[in-house]
């Protein structure tokens, strides 16, 4: 053990020359740079230059997978997509497993990031309040945080198919069981509830932390002016707690639209198309098809990235105003 | 200090150090619906025995990485020297014509010849690309306890599919199961029936022209089955996309009647056991015959290897009829060797199991050449999947049969339009 | 709603709203925590006791007993007719009637009817379907692989990280705005969308089928960069001049100042990255495809084949996956909470 860190402390100090001598040539800010390159590297071989391959194969058809012997198409494959004669129903559109997807990730982006605000603010709420265990309380609701996508679908799937634990617990309630994976309804409503129950954890944490931020003499004056609770969470918790509630609002809004691993392990997008969410469309279109339209599932994505990035910019405004 | 650099110098080279191709080492990329990588490693111990030369490595992975990695990886350049795959299509342009490499391709053509033409790109090509792992049957499972308990016959050879249905429904009513039959969400499953009732899948040019008919008379029927208990309509509208079997209705007792396949018999014999009596079925009839379908996984050899010689070598010693045969025998597989269809494999099975081998094998002389040609078809994955997402979505009520009509010719048409660019 | 609506403090009388948090919080540990352990359980159950319903809470299997001459066969519980209260062995079932012997006395052949009957089961842990999972293949070398990869990625990532972060809340250069948006814009790219050009890539720099082919790709996270650039930003810039007035390198500075005090952030990170790299899935699967490069994870799902479903080695292999970070989570549970809370976003 020592060996190893004392290794990792000479690995560590090994840029100390090349750095100084870099500082001695680069004024001002611009070391900064320095300390950028490796990170921003990175990012430009498997990050930037995969999006502009993709860009390449968003204008070319066929399903070969080289760049190089790809024919140029133009806008067809984008036209394709779009090509809908009411882009309000998707069974009009000759791509309609896309607006199937894109309907279906709006109806649970609302649905999932709204609930998910509302269950994890209530239960960092919960535990800030004066309760016995409070850090067992925090790991437990924390804890399928750290589950993988597919475990997280599979420990759901086998509670939730037709012979699992619930149905059996209905039936010794003397409740009709249900197939709860083949109803559209139910099936949308668990892919809502098993990513909230993956990753409300981590939210609760950051809204925790934000309400203990609060200082509290603003809670103790409250309290001496006697103004009622509920008043008091509106008036003064919650607009406190507001810079937190807009960062886990942006993240969980980010990861909504983004969903695909637990859902599509949990219900494979179904039953029809009613968990058939925008990523698994691309998923689908471009890496599990047999004949693969790498051309439009890279125009999937890319109007996909588009519609992130306004909505982004969107927020950011909104949040450079408030 | 110096020291400490040198060794993490030498931790980061071991990491860098690429994986180079040892001479005469052959990679197979497997993956196993049962014990079939096993069995192979086991034969390929003995292989590697006598040719001390060459190296055998099997690299045991899920179906998932070979079915969607695998051609990303042939397209870069890479991939195995082997590999086990059921979907020839995407990596036909990768294979390996071993003929040059092989001992007697006369034997290969005499001993496998229907399914040589799976791995073929057309009728002009000759090539011998690989050997298949086994030859499945598709079937109906029948659940006969049920059947008996009903006091109905199980429809005998020759009986209609609405023979059995209507079977199916007296006994769904009789013993009060959930649902009479069940059959795999799968395309290939449903072409059986299809091709039975008179579906052609392709017309006169060659070209895929799936809805006809006898598609039409099919799905119809399926759809409506799916209404009154006599179609398990679970299996089909639960899953959002592609396969899912339906073995776990069957092994519960839940349906009488089970449309799957050879490829089942370990887990019938392993799940089952005695919890009820279970047999083979004879393929139900229609004007287009009385036929399952065919398939099976094979082995096939990319252009990419660096020693086609050792490749060739190693399919051949697995196709040698007693190697073969041994090889069925440790898998309980039904072989794709016609010679060997033939005898009485020394299965190790339970009675049930046996006279399920030799059921399969009957069903096996019913098979058109229309079931053949459609499992071989390089348009075959995209017409499958076409056909049972479109019908499932029907079934569901999210669009209406003549809607599930046109996207499947919509989809078969784009998936062509596609591959041909 | 009440007090705790008002975050006072003060342990007095319990009243309603108390009651109400901590029923809230016990329905909250049994949905949370009762999934796992429901599959923890159901792990243990065999082929043939899973597919039992109503499932039973602890495993179950059929007794069997040695018959002489006969071999081993089920037992039965004979529940009516003239040997209703014995234990019978089956020989076997015939449609609708099964015979069955009495062990003590195995000559005779009993028939009765199949409803007469109920198996007679035991309390029994299939561990076999772990052990056999671990037969099939060499699992030391598939951990050490796992661990090799979230090891390194995540001491890279914290390196890689760390040094973007601190330049861009430390330094004032023409960039840095807009290196900070577009880092940050890829939070927004979800990885499946650049799996095939990213093998391209990684085939191109002979990464495949190297630890490194799944680590380089992985290090440059969006998220660690802006996690530990807020926590950074609140570092008080007193503390770094002090340090150039000693004529410390800015290395230096980084290194033993800047680094040190994000500690709670960096542990945070190191937590996330480690649960990335252990339960990463499908870009292995993709770029690694010889057998002695696969992560464990990758390794646990090769019994996956096309036409079957094996839950019990399903079952097997997600508790065996979820196992090493629950006892990570475990050890250090209080640390990353506190970090997170700590490290949170201020």
């Amino acid at each position: 053990m020592n060996a190893l860190a004392s290794l990792f402390a000479a690995l560590m100090n090994l840029p100390e020359r090349p750095m100084r001598w870099a500082q001695g040539r680069l004024s001002g800010g611009r070391l900064g740079w320095v300390f950028v390159a490796p990170n921003l590297a990175v990012f430009a071989v498997f990050t930037f230059l995969p999006i502009a391959i993709d860009l390449h194969y968003a204008l070319t058809g066929g399903t070969n997978l080289l760049p190089a012997e790809r024919p140029f198409v133009g806008g067809d494959n984008f036209a394709s997509l779009l090509d809908c004669s009411n882009h309000f129903d998707a069974s009009s559109c000759r791509r309609d497993l896309f607006w199937y997807g894109i309907w279906n990730t709006l109806r649970f982006v609302v649905f999932q990031v709204g609930l998910m605000l509302v269950f994890s603010l209530l239960t960092a709420i919960v535990l800030n309040s004066k309760i016995i265990g409070r850090g067992f309380f925090r790991a437990v609701f924390f804890y399928p945080v750290l589950l993988s996508p597919v475990v997280v679908a599979l420990i759901w799937k086998w509670i939730l198919q037709r012979e699992g634990i619930l149905n059996a617990g209905f039936i010794g309630a003397g409740i009709t069981p249900v197939n709860w994976l083949l109803h559209g309804n139910w099936a949308f409503f668990w892919s809502v509830f098993v990513s909230i129950w993956a990753h409300m954890g981590f939210y609760t944490l950051i809204l925790l932390a934000g309400l203990q931020a609060i200082p509290a003499e603003i809670h103790e004056a409250a309290a001496m002016d006697a103004t009622p609770p509920w008043r008091h969470f509106q008036r003064i918790t919650l607009p406190l707690l507001m810079p937190s509630v807009l960062v886990v609002f942006v993240l969980g809004l980010i990861r909504a639209v983004q969903i695909f691993d637990e859902v599509y392990v949990l219900t494979g997008g179904g039953p029809g198309t009613a968990t058939t969410f925008i990523v698994q469309y691309i998923y689908k279109t471009g890496f599990a098809d047999q004949v693969r339209q790498y051309g439009l599932a890279a125009a999937a994505s890319l109007l996909l990235a588009g519609v992130l990035l306004v909505l982004t910019l969107i927020q950011l405004r909104g949040m450079k105003r408030g | 200090m110096i020291r400490a650099t040198a060794l993490a110098a030498s931790v980061l080279a071991m990491g860098f150090a690429a994986a180079t191709a040892q001479a005469g080492e052959i990679r197979i990329a497997c993956y196993s619906d049962g014990n079939e990588c096993e069995s192979t490693e086991v034969l390929a111990a003995r292989f590697m025995k006598d040719n001390a030369d060459v190296k055998v490595t099997i690299d045991k992975m899920p179906f998932k990485a070979i079915q969607e990695s695998l051609p990303v990886q042939l397209a870069a350049g890479q991939g195995p020297d082997i590999a086990r795959t059921t979907d020839f299509g995407p990596v036909m342009k990768y294979m390996l014509d071993l003929t040059p490499y092989l001992k007697d391709p006369g034997y290969w053509e005499a001993s496998f010849g229907p399914v040589l033409g799976w791995m073929r790109a057309d009728a002009k090509d000759h090539g011998i690309y690989g050997l298949m792992t086994q030859l499945t049957i598709s079937a109906p499972l029948v659940n006969k306890t049920l059947f008996d308990q009903a006091g109905v016959p199980v429809p005998k050879a020759g009986a209609s599919w609405d023979d059995w249905a209507t079977a199916v429904k007296k006994v769904q009513v009789a013993t009060k199961i959930p649902a009479g039959m069940a059959w795999d969400r799968s395309g290939a499953r449903f072409s059986g029936p299809a091709i039975s009732m008179g579906a052609k899948f392709f017309a006169a040019d060659g070209s895929p022209a799936v809805v006809d008919d006898g598609l039409k008379a099919t799905a119809g029927r399926v759809v409506d089955w799916s209404k009154d208990g006599t179609f398990a309509r679970d299996v089909w509208v639960a899953a959002g996309g592609g396969y899912r079997d339906a073995f776990d209705e069957f092994a519960n007792g839940r349906v009488a009647v089970y449309l799957s396949g050879s490829w089942q018999l370990t887990r019938l014999e392993k799940q089952i056991g005695d919890g009820f009596e279970w047999v083979v079925g004879s393929a139900p009839c229609g004007v287009g015959g009385c036929t399952g379908m065919p398939g099976g996984a094979g082995f096939v050899a990319f252009k990419n290897s660096k020693n086609p010689k050792d490749v060739g070598r190693f399919l051949d010693f697995l196709a040698s009829k007693p190697v073969y045969a041994e090889w069925m025998v440790m898998t309980s597989n039904v072989p794709a060797h016609t010679a060997l269809q033939n005898e009485n494999l020394p299965y190790k099975l339970s009675p049930a199991g046996i006279a399920a081998v030799q059921a399969f094998g009957t069903n096996a002389a019913l098979l058109t050449p229309l079931a053949y040609r459609l499992q071989g078809d390089p348009m075959s994955r995209p017409i499958f999947n076409a056909v049972i997402d479109r019908v499932s979505q029907a079934m569901s009520g999210q669009i209406t049969l003549d809607q599930a009509y046109a996207r499947i010719t919509a989809d078969v048409s784009d998936a062509v339009a596609a591959s041909k660019k | 709603m009440g007090r705790f609506l008002a975050a006072t403090r003060g342990f007095g009388r319990w009243d309603w709203t108390d009651w109400a948090a901590h029923a809230y919080l016990v329905l909250g540990v049994l949905v949370m925590l009762g999934p796992v352990l429901w599959l923890g359980l159901s792990s243990l159950k065999s082929e043939s006791g899973l597919l039992v319903f109503p499932p039973t809470l602890l495993p179950y299997e059929q007794a069997s007993v040695a018959v002489e001459g006969r071999g081993n066969l089920k037992l039965f519980h004979v529940t009516a007719g003239e040997y209703a209260g014995h234990d019978l062995a089956e020989v076997r079932r015939l449609g609708l009637q099964s015979q069955l012997v009495d062990p003590a006395a195995p000559a005779t052949l009993i028939r009765l009817p199949l409803d007469s009957r109920v198996p007679v089961t035991r309390l029994r842990a299939a561990w076999e379907n772990y052990s056999g999972l671990f037969e099939q293949f060499d699992f030391l070398r598939y951990l050490w692989n796992s661990v090799f990869i979230t090891a390194v990625a995540t001491i890279l990532t914290l390196l890689l990280n760390s040094m973007a972060a601190f330049a861009l809340s430390k330094y004032r250069f023409a960039g840095r705005e807009p290196v900070f948006l577009l880092m940050l814009a890829t939070l927004m790219i979800p990885p499946t969308i650049v799996l095939v050009p990213n093998y391209l890539i990684a085939a191109t720099l002979g990464l495949t089928n190297s630890p490194w082919g799944v680590i380089w790709p992985a290090v440059a996270t969006p998220t660690g960069v802006f996690l530990l650039r807020q926590y950074m930003l609140t570092l008080p810039d007193e503390l770094i001049e002090a340090a150039r007035m000693d004529n410390a390198s800015e290395w230096r500075i980084y290194w033993r100042i800047v680094l040190p005090l994000s500690a709670p952030a960096l542990a945070v990170l190191a937590i996330f990255s480690v649960m990335w790299r252990w339960n990463e899935f499908l870009w292995p699967m993709v770029v690694l495809s010889r057998s002695e490069s696969f992560t464990l994870p990758l390794a646990l799902n090769a019994f996956q084949g096309e036409l079957t479903t094996q839950w019990n080695f399903l079952l097997a292999m997600t508790m065996v996956t979820l196992i090493p970070v629950t006892v990570i989570f475990l050890a250090l549970q209080r640390h990353i909470t506190q970090g997170i809370a700590s490290a949170g976003v201020k």
